[in-house]
C-alpha cells in the first residue's frame, strides 16, 4: 500500500510551521544564548523555533494517515485577496510620499472595490466621492488628523 | 459585603460621569453597528475599532472596548435571527431557534426575550465578576515567576485544546504567536530580535497591527471568497417588541439556567460564548418536556443560549482583569490595549488601578442597559443597514481600517505590515488553522519569556522549579491531564461532534 497524503490542507500547515519554525532558529542563531540560570536573547526564540518546526514535522507525518472527514473545498479567493492586500500597499505608499488624504483614500476605496466579483462602476465612484468627503469632515475637520489633503496642500 | 457595596458605588461614581457615559454608549452603538454586518464577528469587531480608543484615557478607552465587545455580541444575535446569517459560532445557536421563529411572524418576540435574556445575564454576571475578581486576584498575588508561567502554559494549552479544530495545528498557532511576540527590541540586552534591521520592527509589532489584519482583512478576504447570500428579511415591520407574559414565564427558567451556564463557562481558557451557548441549548432541549418543538421556534432556545452567550461574555473578563492573562482574542486586544495606556496587567491593577476595575464593572451594567434600550426600539435602524448590499459595506469598512491604522503612529510601515498579516492570515486560514490561539500568543509572548526568566534565576537555572511548588505543579498537572483528553479516544470523537469555535 502506497502512503498518500489525506489531508493537503495538513501538509502544508505542517510544512509552513516547521519552515517557520527552522527560520527562527537560524534567526537567533547570532544572538546569545546565555545559560538556563541566564537566559540570553536567544534562549527563548530558538525554543519556541524548536517546538514549532517539532510540531511542523508532527503535523506532516500525520497529514499522511490521518483520514480526516474532508469539508467541501471552498475554492481559493484569488482575486479578494490579492487586490486587497496590493491596494493597501498602494495606500501605504501613497500616504508614505504624502500624495494627500484625499486621493490616498479615493485610491483606496475604488481598489478594494474592485476585489468584489461584480464591479458598478457609477456606484463605486459615487461611493469614493461620498465615502471620503464624509472621512475628510469627521477624520480632518472633526478630530483634527494632521494629514494635508492633497499633495499640493500646504 | 460592605467593602463590595462601597466599591461599587465607587464604580458608579466613575461610570457615571458624561464622559463615561458617552465613550460607553459610543462603544455599544458602534459595536452593535458592526456587529450586525453579517459575517463580522465580535472578536473582529473589537480589532477594527480598537485604534478609535487609543486616544481616550485609559479608564474611558477600557469602557468603550467592553461596550464595542458586548454590543458587536449582540448585534450579531440580532442578524441570526432577522436574516439567519449568523457571524460568529454563538450566533449559530440562536438561529437555530431564533430564525424559524422569525420565519413565523415571531421576530419580534425572539429579538425581545434574546434582549431580556442578555440583560439579565449581564446584571447577574457583572455581580459574579464584581464578587470573584477580587477574590481570584487576593490568590494571584501570591503567584511568583513559576506560578505565572505554569499558568501562561495552561492557558495557552487549554484555548488550544478545547477551542475546537485541529490541536495540534491550534498548537503550532500557539508558538508561532509567542515567536511574533518576540520580535523587537530585548529588554534586558537591547539586541534586536527578528527585526530585520528595520526600525518599524524593533518596538515590536502592535497586537492591534496583527488584529486587523488576520482578523479584520482576512474577514473580509474569506467573505469575498464565498458565495454571497442575498439577505432575505421575513417581516418589513418587526411587531411584538414588548414581550408577552406568556413568553417571559416560558423563557425564565431557560435564562436562569443559560446564565448559570454561561458565568462557569467564561472565565476558561478557550471555551468562549460558542461553547456556553450550545451547552446551554443543549440542556434546554433535555429538559423540555416536549423536545420535538426544538428546530421549529422554540423560544427557550433563543433564551437560553443568547443569557449564556451574554453571561460568558463578562465573566471572560475574570482572568484578564485579576490575572493578567486573557483566555480569549478579545480578551488578548483589552489587554493590549491597557498596555498601550502604561498599565502593567496583573493581579496588582485592582488595587493600583482601583478606578479601571470598578469602573468598567459600573459600566458592563450601564451598557447592558443601554443595549435593551438601544436595540429594541431602534431596531428598525439594524434592519435597514442589512439591506445594504455588502459590496457597499465592506470598502466603507477597510476606509475605517485604513484610517485607525495609520493614524496610530502616523507611519505608513504599519499599512504594510496590516496588509502582510492579512495576506498570510489568509493562507493559514485556508490551511484550517485557527487565528485566535496566535494573539493569544502573541501577547503572551514576552510575559512568558520574562517570567521564564525570572523563575529559572530563582531557582539557579533548575527547571524542575516548575513541578516542585505546589500551585506551579497543580497546573502542569492539569495540563497534562488537558492534554492527555486530547490524546483519549473517546474525548476525541466527542470533539468532533462540537464546533470549531472561531469567535477566539
Amino acid at each position: 500500500m502506497r502512503l498518500k497524503i489525506k489531508s493537503t490542507e495538513d501538509f502544508w500547515a505542517g510544512l509552513i510551521f516547521f519552515g517557520i519554525g527552522l527560520y527562527a532558529i537560524y534567526l537567533a542563531w547570532d544572538y546569545p544564548m546565555g545559560s538556563a540560570l541566564r537566559m540570553g536573547p536567544g534562549y527563548f526564540p530558538t525554543s519556541l523555533g524548536a517546538i514549532l518546526s517539532a510540531f511542523g514535522l508532527a503535523i506532516i507525518a500525520l497529514s499522511f494517515r490521518l483520514e480526516l472527514e474532508n469539508p467541501a473545498h471552498v475554492p481559493w479567493a484569488f482575486r479578494p485577496w490579492l487586490v486587497l492586500c496590493g491596494t493597501l500597499v498602494v495606500y501605504g505608499l501613497m500616504m508614505r510620499f504624502e500624495l494627500g488624504f484625499v486621493p490616498s483614500l479615493m485610491t483606496l476605496i475604488i481598489g478594494c472595490s474592485l476585489a468584489h466579483r461584480d464591479v458598478h462602476l457609477l456606484e463605486t465612484a459615487l461611493l469614493s466621492v461620498f465615502l471620503t468627503a464624509a472621512c475628510v469632515g469627521v477624520f480632518i475637520y472633526g478630530l483634527g488628523l494632521p494629514f494635508r489633503l492633497f499633495w499640493w496642500s500646504y | 459585603m460592605e467593602a463590595l457595596l462601597y466599591n461599587l458605588t465607587y464604580g458608579f461614581s466613575v461610570a457615571l460621569t458624561l464622559e463615561n457615559i458617552f465613550y460607553c454608549f459610543s462603544g455599544v452603538f458602534l459595536g452593535t453597528l458592526i456587529g450586525v454586518l453579517p459575517g463580522v464577528g465580535s472578536l473582529a469587531t473589537v480589532a477594527m475599532l480598537l485604534p478609535l480608543t487609543f486616544a481616550l484615557p485609559p479608564v474611558s478607552a477600557i469602557i468603550m472596548l467592553a461596550g464595542i465587545y458586548y454590543g458587536s455580541e449582540y448585534g450579531g444575535s440580532t442578524t441570526s435571527i432577522l436574516v439567519n446569517l449568523p457571524g460568529e459560532g454563538s450566533s449559530v445557536v440562536t438561529c437555530i431557534e431564533g430564525h424559524p421563529m422569525a420565519r413565523q411572524g415571531r421576530a419580534g418576540h425572539a429579538l425581545a426575550i434574546a434582549a431580556i435574556g442578555s440583560f439579565f445575564a449581564g446584571c447577574v454576571c457583572t455581580l459574579v465578576v464584581a464578587i470573584f475578581g477580587p477574590l481570584l486576584a487576593s490568590v494571584a498575588l501570591q503567584f511568583g515567576a513559576p506560578e505565572y508561567f505554569s499558568l501562561m502554559v495552561m492557558a495557552l494549552t487549554c484555548a488550544s485544546v478545547v477551542g475546537g479544530g485541529s490541536v495540534l495545528k491550534s498548537l503550532a498557532m500557539v508558538t508561532l504567536g509567542l515567536l511574533v511576540g518576540i520580535v523587537g527590541t530585548d529588554v534586558n540586552s537591547g539586541i534586536w530580535r527578528f527585526a530585520f534591521d528595520l526600525w518599524t520592527l524593533a518596538d515590536g509589532i502592535s497586537v492591534a497591527v496583527v488584529a486587523m489584519g488576520v482578523f479584520g482583512l482576512t474577514e473580509i478576504i474569506k467573505n469575498l471568497g464565498d458565495d454571497e447570500i442575498p439577505p432575505t428579511l421575513l417581516q418589513k415591520k418587526i411587531t411584538g417588541l414588548m414581550p408577552r407574559w406568556k413568553d417571559l414565564k416560558q423563557a425564565f427558567a431557560p435564562i436562569l439556567r443559560g446564565t448559570a451556564i454561561g458565568a462557569c463557562f467564561g472565565p476558561l481558557p478557550g471555551l468562549g460564548g460558542t461553547a456556553s451557548s450550545f451547552a446551554s441549548y443543549m440542556v434546554e432541549k433535555k429538559v423540555a418536556k416536549d423536545p420535538s418543538r426544538f428546530g421549529n421556534g422554540a423560544i427557550e432556545g433563543v433564551a437560553g443560549p443568547e443569557s449564556a452567550n451574554n453571561a460568558c461574555s463578562q465573566t471572560t473578563f475574570i482572568p484578564m482583569l485579576t490575572l493578567g492573562i486573557p483566555n480569549s482574542g478579545t480578551m488578548a486586544l483589552m489587554l493590549s490595549a491597557l498596555t498601550i495606556h502604561g498599565i502593567a496587567p496583573g493581579p496588582q491593577v485592582m488595587t493600583s488601578h482601583p478606578d479601571l476595575f470598578w469602573g468598567l464593572i459600573a459600566s458592563m451594567w450601564i451598557g447592558n442597559a443601554m443595549l435593551l434600550i438601544l436595540n429594541l426600539p431602534l431596531v428598525g435602524v439594524w434592519v435597514r443597514l442589512l439591506k445594504v448590499p455588502y459590496r457597499l459595506l465592506f470598502p466603507v469598512i477597510i476606509t475605517m481600517m485604513g484610517i485607525g491604522i495609520y493614524s496610530l503612529n502616523s507611519d505608513p510601515a504599519d499599512v504594510f505590515l496590516m496588509a502582510f498579516f492579512g495576506f498570510t492570515g489568509y493562507v493559514v486560514v485556508k490551511c484550517r488553522c485557527s487565528l485566535p490561539p496566535m494573539i493569544l500568543g502573541l501577547v503572551l509572548g514576552p510575559l512568558m519569556e520574562e517570567n521564564l526568566r525570572r523563575a529559572l534565576l530563582i531557582s539557579r537555572g533548575d527547571p524542575t522549579v516548575f513541578f516542585t511548588r505546589p500551585i506551579s505543579l497543580g497546573f502542569m498537572i492539569a495540563t497534562a491531564v488537558l492534554l492527555l483528553m486530547f490524546l483519549a479516544p473517546v474525548y476525541r470523537r466527542a470533539r468532533k461532534v462540537a464546533p470549531a469555535e472561531e469567535e477566539g
